[in-house]
């Protein structure tokens, strides 16, 4: 029960549409049963990729501030902006560095692809092996009802709107049936050359 | 119904908690609830149970047991306040929103269920048959103060073998006038004004312990009441759900509602400008 992933508690989904992809993520961050804050997003961004962070909330920050520092070094580096697949593998490589001694997080990744346009979604596991899926990405500790939900909700080429309304009522009803997330959430509806970042209000308890 | 009576008046004592395979049978034909329980087939059984069902000497127990609950209960002027919320939690799974949680023993007696949702059920409907035998036998309503000994004394003899509750029994006599017991499954039986029990009664506690005065009215008591859980519901992740009510007055206790804590919650957020931690605008 005192696993480190389900310490704090957290939940992240992503999802590809027609020439678009999103992502979302709760809101809590608690101490087991305790609820600290429920204003603790999972979601960040490095350019126009995505990135969801769910699992121990000490590696979430230390991870995301760690990619942040080696997407911005790429970005001097190669003078553009990091797409979605390097991404993935940066992310990859960096937490199979920690092999013998994981970050307790499962990341998800949400982005266009800068050449084709083409959305392109992927989940890892703690040491960095890549879920490549052409339907959508689960991780946290709602990860099995998100399951549930997304088999159910999910289908192929929906447009932006039905996207974020797909998306969302499988993130809310999962975490609704989690104990450790919920308490709002955050969705990024990303296309060619818009991203549109709306807050949830989920049940409070 | 003296057969009936004379058949569940039998002292415990001289009932045997091991059973053979036919007394098994006659278990399971006979309908109402028992008090013969087959046993493990080992020497320490009370030491295995423990081990199988308990999840805080044993995180790996196999026999996971519902848990996670705020309830309350206190004394005023008016009578007595009951409220719970109504998850029900295995593990982080949250495997029902709609428990109810207060068990209305008579029309004047409730109890209140927090720990393991099966041990509560069974044992709090096992004290309102006791209870009508009780009435049957004295021709009199029991007290409170009986009622919970009863409950008392029952789950003390099982102690050490896994049973988990944590309940309060209120209720209002002639005799006694409003009366509150909180009773768990350590034995531990305690009168008192105002009692939280589960994982949200430190939650409860402290908005309960911050308002409450004997002289509340009706209103303002049922309206604590309603806050507090709601309260716990907002920071405990293992209480949430409805809202379930009760009054208890000298002619018996009225139900004031089983409703979502939804709605009342964003109406206390917006309507009062209470628990202001809460975002409602993107950033």
């Amino acid at each position: 029960m005192s696993s480190p992933f389900s310490i704090n508690g957290g939940a992240a989904v992503a999802m590809v549409g027609k020439d678009c992809v999103a992502i979302a993520c709760d809101l809590r961050l608690g101490l087991q049963s305790l609820t600290v804050s429920n204003n603790y997003p999972k979601i960040f961004p490095y350019g126009d990729v995505y990135l969801g962070l769910t699992g121990l909330a000490t590696d979430i920050s230390t991870v995301s501030d760690l990619l942040r520092y080696k997407v911005n070094m790429y970005r001097l580096r190669e003078e553009r902006a990091i797409s979605p697949q390097t991404l993935a593998n940066l992310v990859s490589s960096s937490l199979y560095e920690r092999r013998f001694g994981p970050y307790f997080v499962s990341p998800v990744i949400a982005g266009l692809n800068h050449k084709d346009g083409k959305p392109f979604i992927c989940g890892f596991d703690s040491i960095g092996c890549i879920d490549f899926a052409k339907d959508f990405i689960v991780s946290g500790t709602a990860s099995d009802q998100l399951f549930g939900m997304c088999e159910g909700l999910w289908e192929p080429d929906l447009g932006p709107d039905e996207l974020f309304e797909t998306i969302s009522q499988a993130l809310l009803s999962a975490v609704d049936r989690d104990a450790l997330s919920g308490w709002g959430a955050h969705v990024y509806i990303i296309e060619k050359d818009k991203v549109t970042k709306r807050l949830l209000k989920g049940r409070q308890d | 119904m003296d057969a009936l009576v004379s058949q569940l008046e039998t002292p415990r004592s001289q009932q045997e908690l091991y059973n053979s395979e036919e007394e098994q049978e006659q278990l399971a034909l006979s309908l109402s609830p028992s008090l013969k329980f087959a046993l493990p087939p080992i020497a320490q059984s009370q030491a295995w149970l423990r081990a199988m069902t308990d999840d805080y000497s044993n995180p790996n127990c196999p026999i996971k047991i519902a848990h996670g609950t705020t309830t309350l209960a206190f004394r005023f002027q008016g009578g007595i306040i009951v409220c719970t919320d109504s998850r029900a939690t295995a593990g982080n799974w949250i495997a029902s929103q709609t428990v109810k949680k207060v068990i209305e023993i008579n029309s004047s007696l409730l109890g209140t269920m927090a720990g393991g949702a099966a041990d509560c059920q069974y044992w709090l409907a096992y004290l309102g048959m006791q209870c009508r035998l009780h009435e049957l036998r004295s021709k009199r309503r029991i007290t409170v103060a009986a009622a919970s000994k009863i409950l008392a004394n029952l789950v003390y003899s099982y102690k050490g073998m896994g049973l988990s509750m944590g309940t309060m029994c209120a209720g209002v006599t002639p005799q006694e006038g409003p009366a509150l017991y909180y009773i768990d499954s350590d034995g531990t039986r305690l009168a008192g004004n105002l009692f939280c029990v589960g994982s949200g009664q430190t939650f409860a506690y402290g908005v309960l312990d911050a308002e409450y005065r004997y002289d509340l009215t009706d209103e303002e008591a049922l309206e604590l009441g309603r806050r507090s859980i709601l309260a716990a519901m907002h920071r405990d992740a293992y209480s949430g759900g409805f809202i379930n009510l009760y009054h208890v007055k000298e002619s018996g206790w009225v139900k004031h509602g089983f409703n979502d804590m939804n709605p009342i919650f964003w109406k206390t957020k917006l309507g009062k400008g209470e628990f202001s931690n809460v975002t409602a605008d993107l950033n």
